[in-house]
């Protein structure tokens, strides 16, 4: 076993206890920082696929931006203890849960040899090869999408400022 | 690498430098000065369309052909620049009586206009897709910015979650094209419909039906139009004139670029639903509008109406529908913008919604007002000479001319039914006693140059509309 295997198990056995935490933990905000780690670890798994930029947008958006919503509807919301689920919903998802597991691992069995891997460039999804075509051919929607995100800033301060008199 | 020619941003940049300077300023001038906001935004305006005028005729595209400069870019763009600077114009006294944040309210207008003029320039979808939110977001913004309003806010929040809706779609339609045809461009997504033709996958007919609804959306055209009402009545009134005259405008610039000219090869894809939209939007607007008690309310249903009028000359195509289309939303932001603008005139409270009773007896009491009102309301209903009138005599004869009869019969006869409710206002003007409990209207002169203007620009469509349908007909060849 090579030594970055050993990191791959490490980083999967850690990812699906922390999954396995969001689902079964009873206190919300538990919940929440499991999510984040879990969302952590596959931020780590990204980079070492060599796909370093990903990871980095993985940590931006989903561990940055999305987890600071979930916690202000938590904090807005301030609800107590789940209740144990069982019923309906309960059922669904076991039964969501277990197809999916059913076609992974048919996905897995069936690919025994590898499929002709996607001929990626050394630079594919690296920071450079994003920056570069991000500033020569979308150069302009990167511009007004500046613009967009002045205008957002305007209209928060100006609809949500708290007024002086 | 792309080709760097900034030239095709001028009037966009130019707006833009604009609200980024009456930001900058807003922060100098103490509360009381901030009027010179509204002068500093008309110049920018202004400025704007002197170059507008100045590069009319140029054939310019930039950023990989991402925009494109042409007649069509620079006549939509004048009709922005125009309504924009008519609501400025009659808003200077409306945001300073509501308390309303002058210098955020004056740039928010310039970028929505940013917006609008980047989308009807716009050659690829990302871009035109940028512009959209560009111009949307500044204007739900603008729609919830009377803060102390609650109907401001509600209308604010309902055309949000409304508007994000209708993105989805416009924005999955995106996706689904951009997966048949490998491009986000318009010029290679035609290129590929012309010389693979019948060879579509399925999915491209559904992302161009999935556009066609997120641009329903923005229009207004019913069964996608249960926004407008609600979002019209809540607005500050100025805003409910510049939605109703730009927005409209600008959605329907994209539309026509998009997919009536662009997208031409699917047409036998949307023609047939393009049709029902219509015919529904014309009828149950009128029919609507009919039994409202708000002139606002009753505004609202008659621009989905008019947005009826307008699908017309997008069933009829390319080729009878450009010239139509354009020279009918150059006299609605006229006649339409003229009818809100009067309503600003009216002072309005938290409470009491603007119904027919308020205009009791205007007619004698403010005959400057009433006759404009008059004016706006006869155009709107379609009576000659009146710009309305001639806006409606092309549609209508296109679609004889191309082999519509149904749709020109079924549009006169809507156009008829909306006489109902236009005469409604000119009867209460005129022909009720004004009670005493009758509301007072603003003494604004701004806001009555604005409505004068309006004014003017109804009679002068149509009665001489030669040169605007000369122009019409320039801007719409001017697509490549």
């Amino acid at each position: 076993m090579t030594s970055s295997m050993m990191i791959f198990y490490l980083l999967a056995a850690l990812l699906v206890l922390s999954s396995l935490m969001v689902v079964f933990q009873r206190n919300v905000v538990h919940c929440a920082m499991a999510l984040v780690a879990a969302l952590f670890l596959i931020a780590i798994l990204f980079v070492t696929l060599q796909a370093a930029m990903v990871g980095v947008l993985q940590i931006l958006v989903y561990a940055g931006a999305i987890m600071v919503l979930f916690l202000f509807v938590i904090m807005l919301l301030n609800p107590t203890a789940l209740e144990p689920r069982r019923g309906l919903s309960w059922g669904f998802g076991m039964l969501v849960a277990l197809l999916l597991a059913g076609a992974l691992a048919a996905l897995v069995s069936h690919n025994e040899a590898p499929a002709d891997p996607f001929a990626a460039t050394e630079l594919f999804g690296a920071p450079e090869s994003l920056a570069k075509s991000l500033f020569t051919d979308f150069v302009l929607p990167f511009e007004i999408a500046s613009v967009l995100l002045l205008i957002a800033i305007v209209g928060a301060v100006v609809l949500a400022k708290r007024e002086h008199n | 690498m792309t080709d760097v020619n900034l030239v095709p941003l001028l009037p966009a940049t130019q707006v833009l430098l604009t609200a980024l300077v009456v930001l900058l300023l807003d922060l100098f001038y103490q509360e009381g000065e901030k009027g010179l906001l509204a002068w500093v935004s008309l110049l920018g305006l202004a400025l704007c369309a002197g170059e507008t005028l100045f590069l009319w005729g140029s054939q310019e595209s930039a950023f990989g052909d991402a925009v494109m400069l042409d007649n069509f870019a620079l006549f939509f763009t004048q009709i922005f620049l125009g309504a924009a600077a008519l609501t400025i114009l009659s808003s200077v006294h409306y945001i300073r009586q509501a308390e309303i944040h002058e210098g955020e309210f004056y740039a928010l207008v310039l970028f929505a206009t940013t917006g609008m003029i980047l989308m009807a320039a716009a050659k690829d979808l990302i871009v035109f897709f940028l512009a959209l939110e560009t111009m949307s977001i500044a204007v739900y913004i603008l729609t919830g910015i009377w803060r102390a309003s609650g109907r401001s806010s509600e209308a604010a929040m309902k055309y949000f979650l409304m508007g994000a809706f209708a993105t989805g779609f416009l924005l999955y339609g995106i996706a689904l094209i951009y997966g048949a045809t490998g491009s986000t461009h318009l010029n290679e997504i035609s290129n590929y419909l012309i010389e693979s033709p019948e060879d579509w996958p399925p999915y491209l007919i559904g992302g161009a039906l999935l556009l066609l609804v997120g641009f329903a959306f923005k229009v207004g055209a019913v069964p996608f139009h249960f926004w407008v009402p609600d979002v019209y009545e809540g607005a500050p009134t100025p805003v409910t004139g510049f939605m109703s005259v730009a927005v409209k405008a600008a959605a329907f610039a994209a539309w026509a670029r998009i997919l009536m000219h662009q997208l031409a090869p699917l047409d036998s894809d949307w023609a047939f639903p393009l049709w029902v939209l219509a015919i529904i939007t014309m009828t149950l607007g009128n029919l609507l509008a009919i039994s409202q008690a708000s002139v606002k309310r009753m505004l609202a249903y008659s621009s989905i109406a008019h947005a009826g009028y307008l699908l017309v000359a997008l069933v009829v195509g390319e080729e009878w529908g450009g010239l139509p289309l354009l020279f009918y939303l150059l006299t609605y932001a006229f006649m339409a913008f003229g009818a809100f603008a009067v309503i600003t005139a009216l002072a309005e409270t938290e409470q009491s919604p603007e119904d027919y009773r308020d205009f009791s007896g205007l007619g004698f009491k403010h005959p400057f007002l009433g006759m404009a009102m008059t004016l706006f309301m006869l155009s709107l209903a379609g009576f000659p000479p009146l710009a309305g009138f001639a806006g409606k005599f092309y549609v209508f004869r296109s679609a004889v001319l191309s082999g519509h009869l149904a749709l020109a019969i079924i549009g006169v006869l809507n156009s008829l039914l909306s006489v109902i409710y236009y005469l409604r206002v000119i009867v209460a003007m005129y022909m009720e006693e004004g009670g005493a409990e009758g509301k007072s209207f603003r003494q604004a002169p701004y806001l009555y140059i604005a409505i004068g203007l309006a004014a003017l620009g109804t009679l002068y469509l149509g009665i001489l509309p030669a040169r605007a349908l000369e122009w019409s007909r320039v801007a719409f060849l001017s697509l490549d």
